[in-house]
């Protein structure tokens, strides 16, 4: 036995006892544990293995900070890895495995790495992989992997059943972390009277407080004012991870230990972008390890985790030896000797006053240099003054501290070294950022208090409350720092979890690796789950000392978000699966899927693909539903196209501008194609606009660039040309509308509008009409995407489905029957028809053959930038039609088009952009763009699909396969 | 990150569409001088510091507006009225 729980002390209910596996063994804790003191208390202290060389390793501390002792926990769609233990509220079930190691800790094949060690010495990597044989990478790679590395995420398929938040929250004031100075800040800055919200990763407030008894009454005087402070609101479980621009925080909470019901709607974890109007950081600071060899064994810990440990869970070691170079070590010694530990100093400094304070062993100018044992350490050897070895079930370390300046550093402002501190600390600070406590290396607790209370009363803006004294006097420092480990046998670790030794430093070293970032990247050094909270301090020391050069001359790494691991989940939130974009539906939506509607993604929208009626696949459907239109009639949805209502006196001044093509002069009643550029010349939209009247058009777009079309109207009206008179307003999700196509298209209208007079002289092609049925208001629009005599019928959205039904019910006789998005998108390729996948962004008006459409004497946007003279190269890649020669063969989409007789390689000179089965050609055709474009018609040539294999030899044609005279249209 | 919209008040960030940089001056439509659009289409400072840039609150009241930023920091200097 080598710790133990104490029969009394500690914020542990004994009553309580709370039951928890690892490994599948079963363990009892108390209510109040964390993962690693009940494991301490159960005198479990192997609890992993090492990285890279599979050593045991045990648990190195009590906070965040934690390198080692990190497990996976919970199961299934639940599980969770390299969680640190120190960091785990005890909950009744809870489910821990240990990591990296097979078959068990205990027992572990990968040991064998330990034997091979002089092969993963720093650069390893490097060296083996990136040198001359590259192929080695691969041979290896497999092997390395299943070797190192730590926990493993879930291989469950299923999604974690559990519900993650984001949140949006505000303050005036936001304090991170709840020691004495945040608890100083907080109460401060509430005098104020502003809202101010005090974090806290740990489960309980305190910080540094909770392991030290003798401030208890302090502490809970103080937590009593919080609790009464309205204006205070306190979270803890809640860890700040980043600290971003305008002062959003980002924090995080966990909620594990509520046990939540994702059923009842209750969040596992929480994620609040908070903005504060300041900040105050009283992040404390972390203790650091000594390097000496062997440091790793279990049972070497951090002094003040021996004391939390003591302190705050009543548990602690039969005996110990506290290594240390500063003065704080000594409050572990005596608190651990009051409470029956067996206890002797081991301090690097040579000062013989040190000694007779004490009532405990205190050997100076001595210092641990190798540990015994290997599972557990059983002693330490030392050096110095006292050579001797003395047995302990504990080695509690104390190199000195670091100040936590993770987050002040987030927006760019670089740490500064203090040598007085033997640390960083803040460089600086933004004008509403504030730090208070151990962060500034101010290490007495009065000091801390008095620079909370400040920090409160500037972030606040007011005058701040006067806080009580601590009890007792302010302790000291005193550090004096040693960086290189005394010589022994045995690896001396500067980073635990990334299994990086001071010799890996000097070889780094030795090899030019200078740098703080080249060392970090070549050792690996700083990297992991910890992100080198203990050891980056010692690992730049080190390398400082082999330059010569005084620590602040040789840098620190860049801190990034997060502080600590955040889970995936809560970064994602809610929008997950459906929810990760919201979906679209027509209002016609319920009618498809209840009336053999098949659906198929189309951007955000849910479209309908083709009905059942049709065929049972979309492939064998679309023929059909095309004939249909060819032959007879059909309805089909097209309620997702962008609607945009142009209303003012300078509306058609407006559109004369926008399109490439003339509409100052379009008649009321009357609609026309039109196609936007961009400024730079390339085709942004197309789509038509019916004028309603004088000062009203009824603009519609592609569904694809419905919201960017309105934007950019928005920007010109805005920004631009602000003297027009003209609005915009959005009604694509107000409106909904019907194609109504086919050569009995006309027949289908009379049946559905009794009494309306649709005769060609009422409603011309592009002709448009309004007028009122059963009380909604009907814009029928005479134009085709087919090249068929089609309408398009719109409507307000609530009435689109019963107008909908009417066609469908008074068409009957006639066999008029729904078509969907994949017949819809393949008569236009027959026709000729541009859309989405020709309008690409990358194509100019000629280059898609439409160049004739817009107007000579006019100004339109993007007309000077048309003209320039790579857009009107010869050698542009134009708009081609395509007849499969080879009936036997596919053409696909992205096939890439070659000239009879090229080499099938490269780019090609073009590619296919549409294909579909022609009805009415009977062959396979397809659109595309290529070099020179209508030039080549007639010719033939290849089609090559290379991640298929495939060549189809092909002959360019007119893009338009039927009616090129638009005879039909006119019908 | 918040922005000032100009009729909205402040918002975050995520409710805005960034439309460019507003520090070229577009050419008066019908403006046929094609060096006078290459130079406002594709010639930009790349200032690290202030820098005048259209936005728009898409998620809003879609209200554009030009905003002087800093790509630096991140600080917002102010909306710049036309």
């Amino acid at each position: 036995m080598s710790f133990r729980r104490l029969s009394s002390g500690g914020l542990i209910d004994r009553g309580k006892p709370v039951g928890f596996t690892l490994d599948g063994k079963s363990y009892k804790g108390l209510a109040g544990d964390t993962l690693t003191s009940a494991l301490l208390a159960n005198d479990v202290t192997l609890v992993g293995r090492s990285f890279k060389y599979h050593r045991p390793r045990g648990i190195m501390s009590a906070g965040v900070e934690e390198p080692n002792a990190l497990f996976t926990l919970h199961d299934g769609g639940r599980r969770e890895a390299n969680i640190p233990g120190t960091m785990v509220e005890l909950i009744e079930g809870l489910q821990a495995r240990t990591q990296n190691a097979w078959p068990s800790v205990e027992l572990d094949v990968m040991g064998v790495n330990q034997i091979a060690a002089p092969f993963f010495q720093s650069g390893f990597y490097y060296k083996t992989f990136m040198g001359p044989s590259k192929g080695s990478w691969m041979l290896y790679e497999p092997f390395i992997r299943r070797a190192a590395g730590l926990g493993e995420a879930t291989h469950d398929f299923n999604p974690d059943p559990d519900r993650y938040e984001t949140r949006f929250d505000f303050c005036e004031v936001l304090v991170i972390g709840s020691g004495a100075a945040g608890i100083a800040a907080a109460l401060s800055a509430a005098a104020g009277g502003g809202r101010v919200v005090l974090v806290e990763q740990d489960s309980r407030l305190g910080g540094g407080l909770l392991s030290d008894a003798a401030q208890a009454s302090w502490l809970n005087d103080r937590l009593a004012e919080i609790a009464a402070a309205k204006s205070i609101q306190v979270r803890t479980h809640t860890s700040a991870a980043g600290v971003y621009d305008d002062n959003q925080v980002v924090l995080v909470e966990r909620r594990d230990h509520a046990r939540p019901d994702p059923t009842k709607g209750q969040a596992r974890q929480v994620l609040t972008m908070m903005q504060a109007a300041s900040i105050i950081y009283a992040t404390g600071a972390i203790e650091r390890p000594l390097v000496f060899a062997n440091n790793d064994r279990p049972g070497v810990m951090l002094a003040s985790a021996l004391r939390t440990y003591l302190h705050r869970f009543g548990v602690a070691p039969q005996s110990a030896v506290i290594a240390t170079n500063n003065d704080t070590a000594y409050e572990t010694a005596r608190d651990l000797a009051a409470a029956g530990v067996e206890v002797t100093v081991v301090d690097s400094r040579d000062d013989a006053a040190l000694a007779k304070r004490n009532d405990f062993r205190v050997l100076t100018g001595t210092v641990v240099a190798n540990v015994q044992g290997r599972r557990a350490l059983y002693g330490a050897v030392l050096q110095g003054a006292h050579e001797e070895n003395i047995r302990c079930d504990a080695i509690g370390v104390s190199g000195g501290w670091s100040p936590a300046v993770h987050l002040t550093s987030h927006g760019g402002i670089r740490p500064r070294y203090d040598a007085a501190v033997a640390g960083f600390v803040p460089g600086g600070f933004a004008p509403t950022h504030f730090g208070a406590g151990a962060i500034m290396g101010t290490f007495g607790l009065n000091a801390a208090i008095r620079e909370g209370a400040a920090a409160g009363a500037k972030a606040s803006g007011g005058t701040g409350a006067q806080i009580p004294a601590a009890i007792g006097e302010d302790r000291a420092y005193s550090v004096m720092p040693v960086w290189m480990p005394p010589k022994a046998r045995g690896k001396a670790f500067v980073d635990f979890q990334n299994d990086v030794t001071a010799k890996d430093i000097k070889i780094a070293h030795q090899e030019g690796y200078h740098s703080v970032e080249h060392l970090k990247r070549y050792t690996t050094l700083g990297m992991g789950t910890d992100q080198g909270k203990t050891s980056n301090i010692n690992a730049l020391a080190e390398m400082a000392e082999l330059r010569g050069l005084p620590l602040e001359q040789a840098g620190t790494t860049t801190f990034r978000p997060p502080y600590t691991g955040v889970a995936l989940g809560v970064i994602a939130g809610r929008t997950t699966g459906k929810h990760f974009r919201p979906t679209r539906r027509s209002p016609l939506h319920d009618w498809h899927a209840a009336n053999g509607g098949v659906f198929i993604e189309a951007g955000a929208w849910m479209r309908a693909w083709y009905y059942n009626w049709a065929g049972d696949s979309a492939a064998s459907a679309y023929v059909k539903e095309m004939e249909l239109v060819r032959r007879n009639v059909g309805i089909s949805d097209v309620s997702t196209l962008g609607k945009i209502d142009v209303q003012g006196p300078d509306a058609a001044e407006f559109l004369n501008r926008v399109y490439v093509n003339g509409f100052a002069k379009l008649p009321v009643g009357r609609a026309r194609y039109g196609v936007m550029l961009n400024d730079d010349g390339i085709v942004l939209d197309d789509g038509t606009t019916t004028r309603l009247s004088e000062t009203q058009f009824y603009m519609t777009t592609t569904t694809a660039q419905a919201g960017e079309v309105m934007s950019w109207l928005e920007y010109l009206l805005q920004m631009h040309w602000t003297d027009l008179k003209v609005h915009v307003t959005s009604l694509t999700d107000e409106w909904g509308g019907i194609a109504v196509s086919g050569p009995n298209a006309r027949k289908a209208l009379e049946l559905c509008f009794p009494g309306i007079d649709v005769s060609t002289e009422a409603v011309p092609y592009m002709g448009a009409k309004e007028f009122t049925f059963e009380g909604a208001p009907i814009r029928l629009l005479r134009l085709s995407f087919s090249g068929e005599l089609a309408y398009e019928v719109h409507t307000r959205a609530d009435f689109t489905t019963a107008l909908w039904e009417r066609f469908i019910a008074t068409g009957k006789p006639l066999g008029l029957k729904p078509y969907g998005l994949e017949a819809l998108a393949s008569l236009r390729i027959e026709k000729g028809h541009v859309a989405g996948l020709e309008l690409d962004h990358r194509n100019t008006l000629d280059d898609l053959g439409l160049g004739k459409m817009a107007g000579k004497e006019k100004d339109y946007v993007g007309k000077a930038l048309r003209f320039r003279p790579t857009y009107q190269a010869a050698e542009r890649w134009s708009l081609v039609g395509l007849e499969l020669l080879e009936p036997e063969k596919k053409l696909r989409g992205g096939a890439i088009l070659f000239a009879k007789g090229d080499e099938i390689k490269g780019h090609g000179r073009g590619y296919i952009t549409s294909v579909t089965w022609s009805v009415e050609l009977g062959k396979t055709i397809a659109l595309g763009l290529y070099d020179g474009g209508l030039k080549h018609v007639g010719e033939e040539i290849v089609c090559a699909f290379p991640l298929k294999n495939e060549l189809a030899r092909a002959k360019i044609v007119s893009p338009h396969f039927i009616d090129p005279e638009g005879k039909r249209l006119h019908a | 990150m918040r922005l000032p919209c100009p009729h909205c008040g402040p918002r975050d960030y995520s409710e805005f569409r960034y439309g460019g940089d507003a520090e070229n001056p577009r050419p008066k439509h019908g403006t046929g001088d094609l060096q006078a659009w290459h130079d406002y289409y594709f010639v930009f400072n790349n200032p690290k510091g202030p820098h005048e840039e259209y936005w728009q609150h898409v998620l809003g009241c879609r209200r554009w507006f030009k905003l002087k930023r800093n790509t630096a920091t991140n600080e917002v200097i102010g909306v710049v009225q036309p």
